[in-house]
C-alpha cells in the first residue's frame, strides 16, 4: 500500500464469506450435478480464478498498491499464457 | 491510513513505490508463479495425454476432507489479515492472538494432508510405480487398481510442495510471532507481518487453483 490516501477498511469478512461460498458451490457442482466436462471445466476454473483474484486483490492489497506494482505482478500472465498454448498445442 | 502506515515506516523505492523488502517479496512470489505454473502444466498435459492413468473426481481422493482444508487455509487467511490489520492500529496483542491463530489453522492444514497421505497410502495410492494399487476409497484392497502411476506421482508432487510452502510458512510465522512477542513490530514498523502475510495469503491462492485441478476436475 503505497498512496497516503485513506480508504475504508477493507471488507476482510465479506471476502472470506465469498470465499467460503464459491467454494461450497465449486464442490457441490463437481459432486452433486451432472454437467457435461467442458461446461463444468470451464465453470470451476472461473471460479477458482475469481478466488484467486478476490485473495490478490483484497488480502494481498493489490486494491491499494501503485500501479507499477500491477504491472509487475502482471508480468507472468503473458507467461503462463504462452505456456499454457504451448501445452494445449501439444495435446491437440 | 497515513503514508507512514503505507509503506511500513519505511522509505518507499522511488522507482516502484513500495519499499525494498515488499518489492522483494514480490519478486520471489512471482517466481513461484511460475514455478506451480510449470508443475500443473505438467500435469494438465499428462493428464490430457493419458487419461486412462487418472481417476475421476473422488474415486480415489476424498474431497470433503479436502474441502474441509480449503476452508481452514481461507480462514487463515482471514486471520492473517487481521493480524496486520491489528497491527495498523497498534494492537500488540491483537497482532500476537491473530497470529497465534494463524499458526494454529496453518498447522492443521499440514496435519490434515498428512492424515490424507496416510490414508491415501492405505489405500495403495502411492507415488512408487512398483507399488502403485490405488483401489479408491470404501473399496475392497484386493479390488482393480484405479488409474496410474502418473496419478499418484503429479498429486504427491504437486500437494507435496504446496504442503512444503505450508510448513514453511508455518515456521516462518512462529518467527514473526516471536518477534511480535518481543515487541518488535508498531503501527509505524510492520513490514515484516505485512510480507509474512503476503507469503501466507499467495500460499492460500495456490491452494485454490490446486484444489480445483487435481481434486475437483
Amino acid at each position: 500500500m503505497s498512496t497516503g490516501e485513506a480508504h475504508k477498511p477493507p471488507p476482510y469478512m465479506l471476502v472470506w464469506v465469498g470465499l467460503f461460498a464459491l467454494t461450497i458451490m465449486e464442490v457441490l457442482i463437481a459432486t452433486v450435478t451432472s454437467i457435461p466436462k467442458i461446461w463444468l471445466v470451464i465453470g470451476l476454473m472461473a471460479m477458482a480464478f475469481y478466488k484467486a483474484y478476490l485473495v490478490a486483490v483484497y488480502y494481498m492489497h493489490l486494491k491499494w498498491e501503485p500501479k507499477r506494482l500491477w504491472l509487475l505482478v502482471s508480468v507472468p500472465i503473458p507467461l503462463i499464457m504462452i505456456l499454457i498454448f504451448v501445452v494445449l498445442n501439444e495435446i491437440f | 491510513m497515513t503514508t507512514q502506515a503505507m509503506t511500513a515506516g519505511r522509505a518507499p523505492m522511488p522507482g516502484m513505490k513500495v519499499y525494498n523488502l515488499k518489492l522483494g517479496m514480490w519478486i520471489f512470489l512471482l517466481s513461484e508463479v511460475m514455478f506451480f505454473t510449470g508443475l500443473i502444466g505438467s500435469y494438465v498435459i499428462l493428464r490430457f495425454a493419458h487419461p486412462e492413468q487418472f481417476a475421476e473426481p473422488g474415486q480415489v481422493l476424498n474431497i470433503n476432507l479436502t474441502a474441509f482444508n480449503t476452508f481452514l487455509l481461507i480462514c487463515s487467511s482471514v486471520t492473517m489479515v487481521k493480524a496486520y490489520a491489528a497491527i495498523q492500529q497498534g494492537d500488540q496483542q491483537g497482532l500476537k492472538n491473530w497470529l497465534l491463530a494463524t499458526i494454529v489453522i496453518g498447522a492443521s492444514f499440514v496435519g490434515v494432508q498428512v492424515y490424507e497421505y496416510i490414508a491415501l497410502a492405505g489405500e495403495g495410492f502411492v507415488p512408487i510405480a512398483d507399488a502403485y494399487h490405488a483401489v479408491g476409497r470404501h473399496m475392497p484392497h484386493d479390488g482393480p487398481a484405479i488409474g496410474g502411476q502418473l496419478y499418484g506421482s503429479t498429486f504427491y508432487t504437486m500437494t507435496g510442495f504446496h504442503g512444503t510452502h505450508v510448513s514453511i510458512g508455518v515456521l516462518c510465522l512462529c518467527f514473526t510471532y516471536w518477534r511480535a512477542a518481543k515487541g518488535a513490530y508498531t503501527a509505524d514498523s510492520l513490514g515484516g507481518v505485512e510480507i509474512m502475510g503476503l507469503y501466507w495469503h499467495f500460499v492460500d491462492l495456490v491452494w485454490i487453483i490446486l484444489f480445483t485441478i487435481v481434486y475437483l476436475i
